[in-house]
């Protein structure tokens, strides 16, 4: 059977180099923290990532730690200005109010959640029908209590990519820290702390080609810091807990591969998305793109079709050995659809109908092709059984 | 495929779904139901055929909904042929459940409502026959939409010791989703409380 994997936002294949990487840095198991001469290997292999990520992202060696994933380091961020303890170097602005947006990741939003209840005031930021904040909403929002502005760059389900640089400024205006959390930004397209003008950033291994397990956290020179996991000198006091080796080295052999890559896979992929939006609207009607802008990602594709629902279409399309994923809330396990989708003002019908393609390194013009032919017929097929398609059609 | 997260069965129907009404075959039915709302992600509609004896003999549904969804409602369809009507109006979620060999947890409440519409096709057959005595949406009305947990549902949790909203959540999902039915939900509670336990109250 074809397989055809179009779920990169969910996590991506291992490249072939990086895999290599892995293997070499499994073979030495000394303690990056260990002096003698496996230890200093060790450090070695972890420092080499250290550049390798710093570099890619514009930031300074001495600015990224690595983390255990990308919701550990947006848990991190999130945690710092509450910490609350007299002598911590997070209460030096004295502020602790967080504002962020309603489309953000759920280690982001469930993390706000828990901190309101522990009295943190959190704001959350609208998003329009493109899924894009305001930056008039945000300058309204700030107040003297404002400690940390957290925002994605891109969107997981949509692409839908934020004007981060001026939202920074907004933030920095107002006294407050900015964060943002580009695990599905980095890689995928350039990505510059400095010409972004963040104070944080976050970005994940699995989502470029490395292995699960591995995230890192920009943190700018002099920005205030309180560590998650305590109870270690590792990464300068930042993050307790022996390193991740394999998995950092991996994490810089990515980056190195990306630096490579991406530029011409972004070009290639657009095309491929342009291909697929033009022929996909003459095969199925009642269909519609969601977040589906100019700067959007090119690697991905938010589709909503009327009448059919999307674990049905998904399951349908994985059979014919296509991987997407749905929006619709029955994928979840939760009862409602997409949180993204619903805050962009999509009905009900058309947020529970929807699939996110994501297109990555390896994805070919067949690839698309192939789901082009499947993905008409499956629809057609959940429409002849459809108790809404059928009502809308005989106007009952 | 390894490891679906649903049963064979459920595949199979998913997969091959039986009764399924294609306009074009104009099935002449007696009876014709909906249940669900498509703000929840499921809605379906069931229509039946119903011989002098009131026994089903045939019956054709459509759904919007996600595997367990049309799963269910499939092997629902093939259930009721040769029913009576107060025998098919009996059946339950967890019936058809186990018909399914098994469903996961989350998808029981939300997923599984073609016994309501089959019960509203009956409905709508007793009132199109001129029996509408035999009705029974009134005495089992879908208050929660999303969660399809009708009347008889929360008179059943009261009974089971559901004693305020929270309990009678905790014992229907009711209410979980979209919240909208909280009202209702209270006043019938209200009511089946009086009803069972008059004497706890006074």
């Amino acid at each position: 059977m074809k397989n055809v994997y179009l779920d990169h936002n969910a996590t991506t294949d291992i490249h072939p180099e990086v895999k290599k990487t892995v293997i070499k840095t499994l073979e030495n198991y000394g303690n990056p923290s260990s002096m003698h001469g496996l230890g200093r290997k060790a450090r070695e292999a972890v420092e080499e990532a250290r550049k390798k990520t710093a570099s890619f992202i514009g930031a300074g060696e001495k600015e990224v730690f690595f983390t255990g994933s990308g919701s550990e380091a947006n848990n991190t961020v999130l945690n710092i200005f509450s910490c609350g303890a007299s002598g911590c170097d997070s209460r030096r602005n004295g502020r602790s109010g967080i504002i962020t947006s309603v489309i953000e990741h759920p280690c982001i939003l469930e993390t706000s959640k828990c901190l309101e209840e522990r009295g943190v005031p959190v704001k959350y930021l609208d998003v329009d029908k493109y899924g894009k904040v305001s930056k008039k909403q945000l300058e309204d929002m700030v107040d003297e209590n404002t400690a940390l502005v957290s925002i994605m760059t891109a969107n997981n389900e949509t692409g839908v990519v934020q004007d981060i640089s001026p939202l920074a400024e907004v933030a920095h205006r107002a006294g407050a820290y900015f964060h943002t959390d580009a695990v599905q930004a980095v890689g995928k397209m350039p990505v510059d702390v400095k010409e972004m003008g963040v104070d944080f950033l976050t970005l994940s291994g699995h989502k470029i080609y490395a292995p699960k397990g591995v995230g890192a956290l920009y943190v700018k020179k002099g920005t205030p810091f309180c560590p998650l996991i305590r109870g270690g000198h590792q990464e300068k006091g930042r993050r307790a807990g022996t390193e991740n080796t394999p998995g950092i080295a991996a994490l810089g052999k990515a980056f190195e591969m990306r630096e490579k890559e991406m530029g011409a896979e972004a070009s290639r992929l657009k095309k491929l998305k342009k291909m697929f939006k033009s022929e996909i609207k003459e095969k199925i009607s009642d269909c519609s793109f969601n977040g589906d802008l100019p700067d959007s990602l090119p690697s991905t594709i938010n589709l909503s079709i009327a009448g059919v629902e999307g674990e049905a279409l998904m399951l349908y399309l994985d059979m014919e050995g296509i991987s997407v994923s749905t929006g619709s809330a029955c994928a979840t396990g939760s009862l409602s659809p997409s949180h993204v989708l619903i805050s962009m003002g999509l009905g009900a019908e058309m947020a529970h109908g929807s699939i996110r393609i994501s297109m990555g390194r390896k994805t070919q013009q067949e690839d698309m092709e192939y789901l082009l032919h499947v993905l008409p017929r499956v629809v057609n097929r959940l429409r002849e059984m459809s108790a809404v398609y059928f009502k809308e059609t005989t106007h009952e | 495929m390894s490891n679906w997260v649903y049963s064979d069965k459920v595949k199979e129907h998913f997969m091959n779904p039986r009764n399924i009404y294609r306009e074009e075959e104009e099935f002449d039915y007696d009876g014709k139901g909906m249940a669900g709302n498509i703000k929840c992600g499921d809605q379906m509609m069931m229509m039946i055929k119903v011989d002098d004896k009131d026994t089903i003999t045939d019956c054709r549904w459509k759904t919007f909904g996600c595997a367990s969804a049309i799963a269910s409602t499939s092997v629902l369809s093939e259930m009721v042929k040769g029913m009576s009507l107060e025998e098919a109006s009996r059946i339950s979620p967890k019936e058809i459940m186990e018909e399914l060999k098994g469903l996961p947890e989350n998808k029981v409440h939300c997923s599984v409502l073609g016994d309501k519409a089959l019960r509203a096709a009956i409905d709508d057959f007793y009132v199109r026959t001129g029996r509408p005595g035999k009705v029974k949406t009134g005495a089992e009305k879908v208050v929660c939409q999303c969660m399809n947990v009708t009347s008889a549902d929360i008179e059943h949790a009261v009974l089971e010791g559901a004693r305020n909203y929270y309990e009678l959540q905790e014992h229907t999902k009711l209410g979980t989703v979209c919240g909208r039915c909280k009202e209702e939900a209270e006043v019938l509670l209200r009511e089946y409380k009086e009803k069972h336990f008059e004497s706890e109250n006074k």
